[in-house]
């Protein structure tokens, strides 16, 4: 079993945290990015709709047959909406992995909080709880507790051991951008893509490489300012001759650095 | 020193997408078992996975690649780590209602002992406040019917002979159903309270029970009484205790008294047996809402009380069968 690094107190102690920690048996750790409350809500918000939705569409339909049996509609507007507002978020939370329809479009997603798949015993669990959790209006039992556990966990995700994390799309570097350079001044002289590689820790290459990813989001200003600073860091780390440097502007600099770092030709 | 990236990217992505493909078709069916060929596919191609993000951990913080991988293995580890929880088995209605539920019950039956000596508790506590305090009596019933003399109810009843109910039974026992469910599964949710809500809950709902049955009792009408609460009182209350009992399980998992595991262990083993006596005591309130709004209600001349009575006793004798013997492993057979 995955091991959860903060299980020890999950109730009210330390500071909260964003990120969760699981070491797996392999011996590799990987995190979860804790939703936040606000998100949380908005997820609610988005699944009470649908569940509202869902329920005006039954009840015109059921309201044609008060013609047959006026009771027996009654007994089935009662069951019928108990069932629906309380077996929704089981039903699409065990079907879906963890996931409403809020918690989809939101990216959220109850994970177990070792890390390992939710049994159905869990997903009950946490939605059972919410009859507390509402308490005594607007979920203020479950809203509060969740602001105040370090893991934001209401009283159904403490009971069923759940947490519901944050899952923003991922995509891979697109390393191709910078494949096609035509000339690399820095390339020209091996010792100083040597000493470069050795004194650029992965902390920086990793910034220099966000600036260069994000280069059209920023503001003109901005963007000189930033590449004028990380060159001028760059540049300090290791004594560079005239020509590889000269005559090039910040920004063209610090992607010769980048290209330099991640991108071994020989 | 930074890997290679692009290399390592363009070596490692078929591997990742080829895992992303195995645990999505997994996530599509919760009940799907692997073939074996594909669980040893599943297991390399999560090692990789789980390699590549140790090797990406040390040499670069490259948090795009870094995530991606994390997401996979998460998954990974959720899928191969977690499968033996419920063992690939399909949910088997049948084998759930006379196994597991009666098994469960008896397993935890010291919770339920627990509140129904908090009811029977509460009850002493109603009665005595009904016989010493009369006029606590307005304060105490929970509904308005109950409030007026005993005799002067029973005379009415016979009067009406259940017409107030002709054109609404299936509605009425709609509402039963659902308000009963709603307060039990509030029972068991209080139980996060370490039981102090749930104890509150069984001794308040005691109180009442012994309040309505003592001004019964008092203005003679104890047969009335026992014909109109048994036929569905004799399931409604075992539900509302198993309610109790699941939130006393609960309680009893959060408190740990002289447990070793930590906390998530303790509740991650009770979250079973919690959800099965919810499920019961539902479908009990489902019986006992059919009961209570087609038979309760009516009362002589429509049905003479001995036959309601009777009902009661045989309900009563089948609970106690199912939750004492049903489910019990034979002993002959197996030799």
């Amino acid at each position: 079993m995955g091991r959860a690094c903060e299980t020890k107190e999950p109730f009210m102690s330390a500071p909260r945290v964003n990120v969760l920690q699981v070491r797996t048996p392999e011996g590799v750790s990987f995190s979860f990015r804790l939703a936040s409350p606000v998100l949380r809500l908005a997820a609610l918000i988005i699944d009470l709709a649908a569940v509202a939705a869902a329920w005006s569409v039954i009840a015109t339909i059921l309201s044609i047959f008060q013609l047959i049996s006026k009771d027996l509609v009654g007994l089935v507007t009662a069951v019928g909406y108990f069932v629906l507002s309380e077996g929704y978020s089981i039903f699409t939370e065990w079907r879906w992995r963890g996931q409403t329809i809020g918690k989809r479009l939101l990216r959220l997603r109850v994970v177990d909080e070792g890390g390992l798949r939710l049994t159905f015993a869990q997903v009950v669990l946490r939605n059972l709880l919410r009859f507390v959790d509402v308490l005594p209006f607007a979920y203020l039992v479950g809203g509060l507790t969740a602001v105040l556990t370090r893991r934001g966990q209401r009283l159904g995700d403490l009971a069923a051991g759940t947490l519901v994390i944050w899952e923003p799309a991922e995509a891979l570097p697109n390393l191709s951008a910078w494949q096609g350079e035509k000339y690399n001044s820095l390339r020209t002289h091996g010792a100083v893509v040597a000493r470069l590689r050795q004194a650029v820790s992965p902390a920086e290459a990793r910034a220099a490489w966000q600036a260069l990813a994000r280069r059209e989001e920023l503001e003109p200003d901005a963007r000189v300012r930033l590449f004028a600073e990380l060159a001028g860091h760059f540049r300090a780390l290791t004594p560079m001759p005239p020509e590889a440097v000269d005559g090039i502007s910040d920004e063209q600099f610090m992607r010769n650095v980048v290209d330099v770092l991640y991108l071994s030709r020989s | 020193m930074i890997v290679n990236l692009d290399h390592f990217i363009a070596e490692e992505k078929p591997h990742w997408e080829r895992l992303d493909a195995v645990l999505r078709r997994l996530a599509a069916d919760p009940y799907r078992r692997l073939p074996i060929e594909e669980a040893r596919e599943l297991e390399r191609l999560y090692q990789r996975a789980a390699a590549d993000l140790a090797r990406i951990a040390t040499f670069t913080a490259e948090p795009e690649v870094r995530r991606r991988l994390e997401h996979l293995v998460a998954r990974g580890h959720a899928e191969i780590h977690g499968a033996h929880a419920e063992g690939g088995r399909r949910f088997r209605p049948l084998e759930w209602f006379t196994r597991t539920l009666p098994q469960t019950w008896r397993r935890q039956a010291r919770a339920f002992w627990f509140a129904f000596a908090l009811m029977v508790a509460g009850s002493g506590f109603g009665g005595l406040a009904i016989t010493f305090d009369p006029p606590s009596k307005a304060a105490l019933m929970p509904f308005p019917h109950l409030r007026e003399s005993p005799t002067e109810r029973v005379a009415r009843e016979m009067r009406d002979r259940g017409r107030q109910l002709s054109d609404g039974k299936a509605n009425f026992s709609g509402m039963l159903m659902t308000h009963n469910t709603r307060v039990t599964l509030t029972a068991m949710a209080l139980g996060m309270t370490a039981g102090i809500g749930t104890l509150i809950l069984m001794f308040s709902n005691g109180v009442m029970l012994g309040a309505v049955a003592l001004d019964y009792i008092m203005d003679g009408q104890t047969t009335f009484l026992l014909g109109w609460l048994l036929p569905h009182g004799v399931v409604e209350l075992p539900a509302m205790l198993v309610g109790g009992q699941a939130g006393f399980v609960l309680a009893g998992a959060l408190l740990g008294r002289g447990r070793r595991e930590h906390l998530a262990a303790r509740m991650r083993a009770a979250a079973p047996d919690v959800v099965t006596l919810c499920f019961g005591a539902a479908l009990m309130l489902v019986w006992a809402g059919i009961v209570e709004a087609f038979l309760s209600q009516y009362h002589e001349p429509v049905i003479p009380y001995a036959a309601k009575i009777a009902f009661g006793a045989v309900e009563f004798a089948a609970l106690v069968w199912f939750a004492g013997w049903a489910g019990r492993a034979k002993r002959k057979s197996r030799s």
